[in-house]
């Protein structure tokens, strides 16, 4: 019995450091950017770096701002377009489509959020660059461009979490709507969209997360260019891509401006979190279950 | 409600089931357009000769083999390590840890760790596996920067999965005299296995999709990697180099159809298998 105690005791506390790792893991994380970061942004000045407009490595330039406003640009601009759709998408799964439909829609939303990113980047320097240059004339690669690889690539993650939101809304609350002589769009509008809301914005954050994060996808549209883009059909570079496409040669406080960068991404990414977290919290229990 | 007053409510309700119906419809398009246009193009590429063959002059013939090992080394390695650490955390969290806060802190350490870019662990892991651990340029270093990734994936359903078994299960072990570690080991974890199992399989699936998370640290070789310190390239990033350096358009067709068909049967598999064993389960 002593024995069986003792294997219990240590099982225990072998779990426990598994579930510990992914703490330990984010902290050595974190202090491996920092080391590596630190120095650029010590020497270049933290304001000069963060809101610096000039990024020229050879020249000692490394002003980050251009690559930060392309990020959100392309974000935002890719959200515009996924978030009416998936949300569109996501109510008809959950309360309109009939039980077929639904079989042959879950699938499809898996199946788009499996396919590599390089696979949407490749198809959109093969059928969507040529497109674009055509259409709008210029190189084609451009914050449209991307923004439309990134709108195919948020889908799936907004789908379904909203979808997850909307059928965690209790069904008392479809059935007393309904039975008011509500109709089923005015049961959605105003009954289940509002409590599921919460957990619908959770959703475009992680889908927002997933736009700023991806990058490979985005070099292969974007273009690439170290300006400010001055209008959608401008090319743009992003955070991410401003570090995959240097990072191979750079040296010396170039290697670190670089780390500084994916410090950057790093806030903004935890920012991103911290709020989708105090949505859910804060609201969850006004909307009843209708969160997460 | 503005709305309410100018369109009259059955009105707006078939505007409406019109525009669900067409959001669906162009979901499914697009998968049909992506997925159509890559396998039309790529499928004609991909023989046995491609599968089987060493790319020759950095890929402007031959196959893609030292890629496709390359492939399962790394997601491998990834799987190997990734698995015990989500299912035993999971497992912690909702059989063992009773502290509100410290549930919390694991949890959004997970989302953190799923939200980190991938671009970022490539960074990551230039500097700690390559460079601090020495572990260099291999398909090692690939597969633990990937494990890292696929961790909160597995982590996450694991958990879901674990706290959908109804504590029922649990109280009829105990009943029996079962200990803690018995009840886990022997029904609440074999309870939860199709959901598990899924768990795995989306953190592999990752894993075997990801470029920028190992462009800096599997070496990016052409070479087959015979032991887990040779350096290797991976199907995604071999894609990514052949399209972007205008390398060869055709093998890039053809590597990025083999990619897809092993994410399609692999999702696919997946559900079929987990479907069977709910059924066999349930007894229904």
């Amino acid at each position: 019995m002593q024995k069986n105690n003792f294997t219990e005791f240590l099982i225990e506390k072998g779990l426990f450091l598994t579930a510990i790792f992914s703490i330990i893991m984010i902290l050595i994380i974190i202090l491996f950017i920092l080391i590596e970061g630190f120095p650029a942004i010590q020497e270049y000045g933290f304001l000069n770096f963060i809101f610096g407009m000039n990024w020229a490595p050879s020249e000692g330039e490394f002003g980050v701002f251009p690559m930060i406003i392309g990020s959100i640009c392309v974000t935002l601009l890719s959200l515009l377009m996924a978030v009416p759709l998936s949300l569109l998408c996501a109510i008809f799964m959950a309360e309109v489509a009939p039980n077929n439909v639904k079989k042959f829609l879950k699938p499809t939303i898996e199946t788009l959020s499996g396919i590599p990113s390089v696979v949407y980047g490749f198809f959109g320097l093969i059928v969507l660059v040529p497109i674009m240059r055509e259409t709008f004339g210029g190189t084609g690669f451009s914050m449209f461009t991307a923004s439309l690889i990134l709108t195919v690539m948020v889908l799936p993650t907004i789908i379904s979490i909203s979808q997850d939101a909307l059928k965690a809304v209790p069904n008392e609350y479809r059935e007393a709507s309904l039975g008011l002589g509500a109709t089923s769009w005015q049961t959605i509008k105003n009954i289940i969209f509002p409590a599921a809301l919460p957990g619908i914005i959770t959703a475009i954050i992680l889908g927002m997360g997933r736009a700023i994060g991806e990058t490979l996808a985005v070099i292969m549209v974007a273009g690439n260019v170290a300006l400010v883009p001055n209008s959608i059909f401008s090319p743009l570079r992003t955070l991410t891509s401003n570090i995959a496409l240097e990072i191979g040669y750079a040296t010396g406080i170039h290697h670190n401006a670089l780390f500084g960068t994916a410090i950057v991404l790093f806030l903004i990414i935890i920012i991103l979190l911290l709020v989708a977290n105090y949505m859910q919290h804060k609201y969850k229990i006004d909307a009843g279950s209708g969160y997460l | 409600m503005n709305i309410n007053k100018i369109i009259p409510p059955k009105i707006a309700q078939k505007i409406m089931n019109g525009l669900f119906i067409a959001s669906g419809l162009l979901t499914i398009l697009i998968l049909i357009l992506v997925l159509g246009y890559v396998l039309v193009k790529g499928l004609p590429v991909v023989n046995l000769e491609f599968l089987l063959a060493d790319p020759i002059d950095s890929g402007r013939a031959g196959g893609i083999f030292p890629m496709i090992i390359s492939s399962i080394y790394v997601t491998a390695i990834a799987g190997i390590i990734a698995t015990p650490l989500g299912i035993g955390a999971a497992i912690y969290i909702v059989e063992y840890a009773n502290a509100n806060r410290a549930v919390r802190l694991i949890r959004f350490g997970a989302e953190i760790l799923a939200s980190i870019p991938s671009i970022v662990y490539g960074l990551f892991g230039l500097a700690f596996f390559v460079v601090f651990l020495q572990f260099n340029w291999s398909v090692l270093s690939g597969g633990l920067i990937l494990a890292i990734m696929a961790l909160p994936t597995i982590f996450q359903v694991s958990e879901v999965t674990l706290s959908s078994i109804p504590s029922s299960y649990r109280e009829g072990s105990y009943g029996l005299g079962a200990s803690k570690w018995q009840t886990i080991y022997r029904v609440v974890v074999p309870a939860a296995i199709p959901g598990i199992v899924t768990g795995i399989i989306l953190g592999m699936t990752r894993a075997i999709s990801e470029a920028a998370a190992v462009m800096f640290s599997v070496g990016s070789a052409l070479q087959t990697p015979i032991s887990i310190f040779d350096p290797g390239r991976p199907l995604p990033l071999h894609l990514y180099t052949l399209a972007t350096e205008g390398i060869s358009l055709d093998n890039a067709y053809g590597t990025a159809a083999v990619l897809v068909i092993i994410v399609l049967v692999i999702t696919i598999g997946t559900n079929l298998i987990v479907d069977r064993y709910q059924r066999k389960m349930t007894g229904g």
